[in-house]
């Protein structure tokens, strides 16, 4: 698997040191010569200078045999016209861009990258959910589908505790994937599972549903 | 979008033949370009931003120009002007020509005017041999 990054910023830099790690080939591309030849010097030859919009430095990349392109620099119209450009000029089957402005998800979505990842946002919501009563974390967005996988603590007041997964109502096209108990294997919620206070409910719904299935999991 | 040298003189020449113009620039500086008796709106705001475009008309306009200096920032306010507020005229000035044949196969109207400029060179000399 070819991994392609734009960008050898602190985000760049630390995706392409655990990638590496997991054995995958990566090449990182950043302006800066200084970050190129720190990357290089550290992780073996993986990083070039250059602009990551440009033609000739995706094409002396070998862009045409990538199989992800991660845009992750500061800027969003960069990371979506480098996404754009690999997408169609270079035909990579996969785009992933950074979104510094969240207000940019909707034309991102539009124009066809593949997946966004609002790093502002993410750390907002992880925030969020430390604090008492958690609203519904978003862990992934599953743009094709336009489904998103969530991660919904049950409250210990919840009303909803003791009865089985099966009998709530939840609303449509809502899938829970996953259980997680303090302690406990992670598990599939079966006929006889029940709820049980703080269970952490990975379920798959559509965005518009997301507070329904929150009342329906945590109200009776 | 962008009160850039071609930018400005654009929206000059657009304003003079009675079109309603409204130029937008995120330097205030960059709008000294614009002739004193510029009978259209200069703007201080981002074309990449939506609030910006509202208050600049986009809701009501027929063409949309994105002439910055930066390629991106053309495509991406462009792609904005095309695809969010359905502007049935947008032109976009790009410097690199793979970028622009690419956007053009994208459906936006791209002007390079490095290509040009070096076609009107080249033609220029042509004509002086013959």
């Amino acid at each position: 698997m070819y991994i392609i990054i734009i960008g050898g910023g602190r985000l760049g830099y630390n995706l392409a040191k655990s990638l590496i790690l997991e054995s995958y080939e990566v090449l990182v591309i950043e302006k800066d010569v200084e970050v190129v030849e720190h990357i290089n010097a550290e992780m073996g030859s993986i990083a070039i200078a250059g602009d990551g919009c440009e033609g000739k430095i995706l094409e002396s990349a070998g862009a045409r045999r990538a199989d992800i392109f991660i845009a992750l620099t500061g800027e969003d119209e960069d990371n979506l016209v480098a996404c754009q450009i690999a997408k169609h000029y270079f035909k990579i089957p996969r785009t992933i861009a950074r979104l510094l402005d969240e207000r940019n998800e909707r034309l991102f979505r539009k124009l066809g990258i593949d997946v966004t990842i609002n790093s502002t946002g993410i750390i907002l919501e992880y925030i969020k959910h430390e604090l008492p009563s958690p609203p519904v974390m978003h862990l992934l967005n599953l743009r094709e589908a336009e489904y998103e996988i969530v991660d919904i603590t049950i409250p210990s007041a919840a009303s909803t505790i003791g009865m089985a997964f099966k009998d709530l109502k939840l609303p449509e096209g809502a899938i829970l994937a996953l259980i997680l108990r303090s302690g406990k294997k992670p598990l599939v919620p079966g006929d006889s599972t029940m709820v049980e206070a703080l269970d952490q409910v990975i379920a798959v719904i559509s965005p518009e549903n997301e507070t329904l299935l929150r009342q329906a999991l945590t109200e009776k | 979008m962008g009160c850039s040298r071609v930018g400005a003189r654009l929206a000059e020449m657009l304003a003079r033949e009675g079109h309603q113009v409204a130029i937008l620039d995120i330097n205030a500086s960059s709008f000294r370009r614009l002739p004193q008796d510029f009978t259209g709106t200069a703007l201080l705001g981002s074309g990449l931003d939506e609030a910006s475009l509202n208050k600049a008309g986009i809701k009501t306009a027929d063409v949309f120009i994105a002439a910055t200096q930066g390629d991106n920032r053309n495509i991406m306010a462009s792609q904005i002007a095309r695809h969010i507020f359905s502007v049935e005229k947008v032109v976009c000035r790009i410097y690199d020509p793979l970028r622009r044949d690419l956007y053009g196969e994208l459906g936006l109207e791209t002007i390079s005017s490095t290509t040009i400029v070096a076609q009107m060179i080249k033609d220029g000399l042509e004509q002086q041999e013959s």
